[in-house]
C-alpha cells in the first residue's frame, strides 16, 4: 500500500529526513517512536503533502501512485489521513460545513454521488457515537476553544467520517486521560480492516496496549534506526533511547 | 455645457465654472453660494492634504473623466431595472434615484410609513434651518462641492412613533455619458421619535462609463429610535465615489451602519456619527473586498459628547491584486463624556504583495473615566489552516474561500435584516469562491 524509499526532506534548507525506508501493507499497524525532534511529525507532514517541506531525494508510492506528485487534497481523496499532533483552530468555519464539504469533495473525486443534508447528518450521528464526541462541540467553529483532548477526539471523528485507507496518527494519545485514550483507541480499532493500514506516532507504550502494532520503528535523526515487533516498544519504555543513540553513534564511527 | 479636464484648468476650477453657470432656485441659492466660496478658498484636496493623502480623488477624476458636467437622467432607468435590483425575497419600500435626481414614478412606498419630498417642493425656510447643519460644508471639500452643485435632492421622513414594517430600499442608479459624468446626490433623512427603521442604499452602475458620484446624506435620528443604515457599493470598475454621511444620534437612540464595498475604481466613504446625548449608541461596520485596481477608503468619526454613550466599530478588508484599502477611525471623547464605551477594530488580509492597506486609529480622549479599546491587524491567509482543510480533501480554492468567508462573515453577521444579509452573503461567497456546499 505504502512504499517509502530513501526519503530525504528538508525545511528552509535544513535536512530533517535523511533516508527513510518503510513499507506498509494493507491490514498492518506500524508504530513510529523516537526522541523529540527526530523527524516523526516531519515524516507525517511530508506524506500529507505539506508544501513547506522540500523532498530532496527518494520516492513514496501509495497504492502504486507517486504520492509526492499529488496535491494535499488529492492525497486525502486517495485515502491518506493525517491526525495532526497540533490541530489548528479555525474560527468562523463551522465544523459541520467543513466536514460536509470534505466528504462531498472526496466522494466527487471517487465518482460517488454527494451526500444530501439528511444522509450526511445520519453519517455524522453514527460516527459521533463511535468516538463519543458531543454534538455541542460540532456546532462550534472548527476546533475553536476545544481542549487538547477534544481536538484529538475531533481528529479521530474526522477520520471515521472520511474512512481513509492509510491513517497516520501523530501523537493522538499525548495528553489524553485514560478514558479518552480508550475511546480514541476503540474508535481506531473499529475502523481497522484488512484493507486499510495505520501508522501511529507515539511516545508512550500505553497506547500500544490498545492499538497493537505489527511493527515498531525507531526514528532518530531523520532515519529509521531500528525496527522490531511490539516487544521493542516495551524495551524502549523500560530503557529509554540512550542505548539506541549509542548504537547509532557506534555504527557511525 | 462641456468642460474639458485635459487642459490646464484645474479640477476645482472646472467644478466652480460649472457651479456658477447652473440655474438657481430659491431653496438652493444660499447653499450654492456657500459651496462656491468655500471651494474657491480651499479647493479640492491635493495629495498633500492629510485627510486625503492616500486617496487622491481629484487626481483620479482628472485622469479618468472627460466631462465633469452633471450627468442627465438616464433613459435606462426603467421599471424592469428597478425590479432587477431589488433585494431578492425582500419586501421593501423603494426610493429610486436616477443620476442623483429622485424618480417619483419608479419609487414605490407606503406613504403612511414613509414620505419622500423633493427639496424643491418644501418650504424654503425649513430647508434653510436643516440642510448643511448636520453635515456642514466647511467640514469636507466634497460637501462644499455637493452644495455648489446642488440641483435637487429629497427629504425622506419616517414619522414619530412609526416602526417600519419593511425596510426602505434606496436605489441609486448612476450612468455617466457624453453629456456629463458627475452626479451630486443629496438626501436628508429625518427619523421621528420612538421610531424604528432600516434603510438600505444600493449604488448601481448602469454601465462601465466612468462617473463621479458625490453624495451627501444627513440623517437626523429621533430620541429613543432605532435606525439601521446599510450601504452596498458593488459598482463598475470605473466608478469614482465620495460620500459623506453624517448622523445625529440623540438620547436613547441607536444608529447602526454597515458599508459593504465590493467594487469601484476609487471610493471614499466619510461616515460621522455624533452621539449627542446619554444612552445613545453608534455601530459602524464595514467590509471591503478589493481586487484589480480598486481603492476603497473608509474614514469614520464618532463623537462622544455626553456620558454613558457607546460606540462599536468593526471594519474588515480582504485585498487582492493591486488594490488599496484605507481605514481611518476617529474616536472623539469629550470632557463631559464620562463612562463612555468605545470599541474599534480593523482587520485586514492581504492576498497579494502588491495590495496595500493603510490603517490608522485616531483616539482623542478628554474624559478620564472611559473604556476605550482599539486594534488593527494586517496579515496573510493562514497557511496552516489552509493545509488543514486541504488535508481533509477540500480543494485549495474551496479552502481559501472558506477561510476568507470565515473572516468576512463576522461583519455580515452584524446586518440584522435577514434578506439583505443573505443577499450580501451570496455576493461575498461568490466573490470568494466559497459557495461550494
Ligand atoms: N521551520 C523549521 N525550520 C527549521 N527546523 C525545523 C522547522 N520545523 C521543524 N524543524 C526541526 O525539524 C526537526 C524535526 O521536527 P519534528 O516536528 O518532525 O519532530 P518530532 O519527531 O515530531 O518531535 P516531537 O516528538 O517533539 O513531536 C526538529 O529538530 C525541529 O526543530
Ligand atoms: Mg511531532
Amino acid at each position: 500500500m505504502l512504499k517509502i524509499t530513501n526519503l530525504h526532506a528538508s525545511i528552509e534548507g535544513t535536512p530533517i529526513l535523511r533516508g527513510i525506508n518503510l513499507e506498509v501493507k494493507p491490514g498492518e499497524v506500524h508504530a513510529i517512536m523516537g526522541p523529540n525532534g527526530s523527524g516523526k511529525s516531519t515524516l507525517a507532514s511530508v506524506l500529507a503533502g505539506r508544501e513547506e517541506y522540500e523532498v530532496t531525494e527518494g520516492s513514496v508510492l501509495f497504492k502504486g501512485k507517486d504520492l509526492l506528485d499529488l496535491s494535499p487534497e488529492d492525497r486525502a481523496r486517495e485515502g491518506v489521513f493525517l491526525a495532526f499532533q497540533y490541530p489548528v483552530e479555525i474560527p468562523g468555519v463551522s465544523s459541520t460545513n467543513f466536514l460536509r464539504t470534505a466528504v462531498n469533495q472526496v466522494r466527487e473525486y471517487r465518482g460517488q454521488e454527494p451526500l444530501d443534508a439528511v444522509k450526511f447528518l445520519s453519517l455524522m450521528k453514527e460516527k459521533m457515537k463511535l468516538v463519543e464526541i458531543d454534538q455541542k462541540l460540532l456546532s462550534r467553529s472548527l476546533n475553536e476553544g476545544f481542549s487538547g483532548g477534544e481536538k484529538k477526539r475531533n481528529e479521530i471523528f474526522q477520520m471515521a467520517i472520511l474512512e481513509p485507507t492509510l491513517s497516520i496518527l501523530d501523537e493522538t494519545d499525548s495528553g489524553l486521560d485514560i478514558d479518552a485514550l480508550k475511546i480514541v483507541s476503540n474508535g481506531v480499532n473499529e475502523l481497522k480492516s484488512k484493507d486499510n493500514a495505520t501508522i501511529v506516532v507515539t511516545h508512550y507504550q500505553r497506547l500500544l496496549d490498545y492499538i497493537v502494532p505489527d511493527f515498531v520503528h525507531v526514528l532518530y535523526q531523520g532515519r529509521i534506526v531500528k525496527s522490531g515487533t511490539k516487544e521493542l516498544a516495551l524495551e524502549l519504555e523500560e530503557k529509554g533511547y540512550d542505548w539506541i543513540k549509542e548504537e547509532v553513534a557506534g555504527t557511525a564511527v | 455645457m462641456t468642460t474639458s479636464t485635459k487642459n490646464a484648468v484645474s479640477i476645482t476650477d472646472a467644478f466652480l465654472e460649472i457651479g456658477k453657470n447652473l440655474p438657481q432656485s430659491n431653496w438652493n441659492s444660499a447653499l450654492r453660494k456657500e459651496g462656491i466660496s468655500l471651494l474657491s478658498a480651499q479647493g479640492l484636496p491635493a495629495s498633500k492634504v492629510e485627510e486625503y493623502k492616500f486617496t487622491p480623488v481629484a487626481k483620479k477624476i482628472q485622469d479618468t473623466l472627460s466631462n465633469l458636467s452633471h450627468a442627465p437622467a438616464s433613459s435606462n432607468v426603467v421599471a424592469e431595472k428597478v425590479d432587477e435590483h431589488r433585494i431578492p425575497g425582500l419586501d421593501s419600500h423603494v426610493v429610486v434615484f436616477n443620476n442623483g435626481s429622485y424618480d417619483a414614478t419608479l419609487s414605490a412606498f407606503d406613504s403612511s410609513e414613509v414620505t419622500v419630498t423633493s427639496f424643491g417642493d418644501m418650504p424654503t425656510d425649513s430647508l434653510e434651518k436643516t440642510l448643511g447643519k448636520i453635515a456642514p460644508a466647511g467640514k469636507d471639500p466634497f460637501i462644499a462641492l455637493n452644495q455648489l452643485a446642488i440641483e435637487s435632492g429629497v427629504w425622506i421622513e419616517i414619522a414619530t412613533g412609526t416602526a417600519l414594517k419593511k425596510p426602505v430600499l434606496i436605489l441609486q442608479f448612476v450612468e455617466g455619458s457624453l453629456q456629463g459624468q458627475s452626479v451630486h446626490q443629496r438626501s436628508y433623512i429625518q427619523i421621528g421619535k420612538n421610531a424604528a427603521a432600516t434603510l438600505i442604499e444600493k449604488v448601481v452602475s448602469l454601465d462601465d462609463t466612468p462617473y463621479f458620484l458625490n453624495g451627501v446624506t444627513e440623517i437626523n435620528v429621533g430620541e429613543n429610535s432605532q435606525v439601521a443604515f446599510y450601504r452596498l457599493q458593488d459598482e463598475s470598475k470605473f466608478a469614482i465615489e465620495v460620500n459623506n454621511t453624517e448622523v445625529n444620534v440623540p438620547r436613547d437612540a441607536t444608529f447602526s451602519s454597515a458599508v459593504i464595498s465590493l467594487q469601484g475604481l476609487m471610493i471614499r466613504n466619510n461616515l460621522s456619527i455624533n452621539l449627542l446625548d446619554s444612552n445613545s449608541l453608534g455601530n459602524m461596520y464595514g467590509l471591503y473586498l478589493l481586487n484589480g485596481h480598486s481603492h476603497v477608503d473608509n474614514h469614520t468619526n464618532v463623537d462622544h459628547t455626553k456620558p454613558h454613550a457607546e460606540s462599536n466599530e468593526l471594519y474588515k478588508g480582504i485585498l487582492a491584486d493591486h488594490s488599496r484599502g484605507v481605514f481611518n477611525g476617529k474616536i472623539f471623547v469629550r470632557q463631559d463624556a464620562q463612562k463612555t464605551n468605545a470599541f474599534q477594530q480593523n482587520n485586514n488580509i492581504l492576498l497579494s504583495e502588491d495590495a496595500v492597506i493603510n490603517t490608522k486609529p485616531q483616539l482623542e480622549i478628554w474624559a478620564d473615566d472611559v473604556k476605550c479599546s482599539h486594534g488593527c491587524t494586517t496579515g496573510q491567509l493562514d497557511e496552516e489552516a489552509l493545509f488543514y482543510l486541504r488535508s481533509r480533501g477540500i480543494s485549495k480554492e474551496s479552502s481559501r474561500g472558506m477561510l476568507l468567508y470565515a473572516f468576512a462573515g463576522e461583519v455580515l453577521e452584524k446586518i440584522t435584516n435577514e434578506n439583505f444579509r443573505e443577499y450580501c452573503v451570496g455576493l461575498v461567497q461568490e466573490r470568494l469562491g466559497s459557495n461550494h456546499i
